[in-house]
């Protein structure tokens, strides 16, 4: 048992006990405070496992943004600021599936790794990273540019305050009745 | 170091990510399950770097790295989605939503109490909203 591995118990128990309190927490600003913890902690394993970038990029994104566009959307959705008795639907379906998928995914990974031992290579940081994605992986982190625009436009055209107004079948195609709007200047 | 530690965390986090996904009622709370559910897949990839012995080095951190980038742009589309939800119904309950694109009539509060007494078969909650619903 090397200090890695004592640090790696150590914070996967944070992680662990820090999502079962995302998952059956009554307050949902708490859960979405806890969810904080977990990303906090699984960044934590990932500077042990000398994966520097990722560490950093994981704070950077899912605490930094992540979390707090949930936190956002939270607020926005007048979540209740005390506990909320019905937050949960039945929990024996979540529990046998959940349960079994993860008991399921351990069992597999104990056979397939055992007790085994590896070294730590070398810290990714971000040179080494960075080499690696500009020579190998151009073409994928091109597209995800593209993909991240998309998801921007994505969500600005769901974030319309017209588009409630198509639900019902006999306005038409919703393109019809935005073209009488021509010249009167929507926005 | 032993990679087993690691791997058998991210397999707990992904079975609590999966009882999240289905337990929980709020759209907000169920995109936080599904948050920890790509975390313990990140957890796997970057693990793997250290077991597995790839043609191309760091392999699993640059996947996990794109990872992260898709579980933004997911968070993003699929908050303002629950926001429009808001916006129509008034509520993010998951089990008030019915899939046959009739807009059920909104609860009093933002989590409507009357689903509290029925347990399980959300088939149940669509035919009463269907009930009572003025489309």
């Amino acid at each position: 048992m090397t200090t890695a591995d004592v640090l790696m118990i150590a914070l996967g128990a944070v992680a662990v006990a820090a999502a079962g309190a995302v998952v059956s927490s009554r307050h949902i600003v708490r859960a979405g405070l806890w969810l904080v913890v977990t990303l906090g902690s699984v960044a934590g394993l990932y500077l042990v496992l000398a994966a520097e970038l990722v560490a950093w990029v994981q704070v950077l994104i899912y605490v930094g943004a992540v979390v707090v566009l949930l936190l956002f959307a939270v607020m926005l959705t007048r979540a209740p600021i005390g506990a909320s008795p019905d937050l949960d639907r039945s929990r024996w379906p979540g529990l046998l599936i959940g349960g079994g998928v993860g008991l399921g995914l351990a069992a597999l990974l104990v056979d397939a790794y055992r007790w085994s031992t590896v070294a730590v290579g070398p810290s990714a940081g971000a040179e080494r990273m960075g080499a690696a994605i500009f020579r190998n992986w151009v073409l994928p982190f091109e597209v995800l540019s593209i993909l991240l625009l998309s998801a921007l436009v994505g969500a600005i055209v769901i974030s319309r305050p017209d588009v409630g107004e198509r639900s019902t079948p006999d306005k038409g195609h919703p393109y019809e009745s935005r073209s009488t709007y021509d010249g009167e200047g929507r926005d | 170091m032993h990679p087993v530690i690691p791997y058998v965390i991210a397999a707990v986090l992904f079975g609590l990510g999966c009882y999240g996904v289905l337990v929980r009622r709020n759209a907000v709370l169920m995109l936080m399950s599904v948050e920890l559910m790509l975390n313990a897949v990140n957890l796997v990839l970057v693990t793997a770097d250290t077991t597995a012995r790839a043609t191309l080095p760091s392999t699993g951190g640059v996947f996990a790295l794109f990872v992260i980038v898709l579980a933004a742009a997911e968070v993003g589309v699929g908050l303002a989605i629950v926001l429009q939800l808001y916006r129509l119904k008034r509520s993010v309950e998951l089990d008030s939503v019915s899939l046959d694109g009739a807009i059920s009539t909104p609860g009093a509060a933002s989590t409507d109490g009357r689903t509290s007494t029925q347990s399980g078969a959300p088939a149940a909650k669509v035919t009463t909203d269907r009930g009572g619903a003025a489309s």
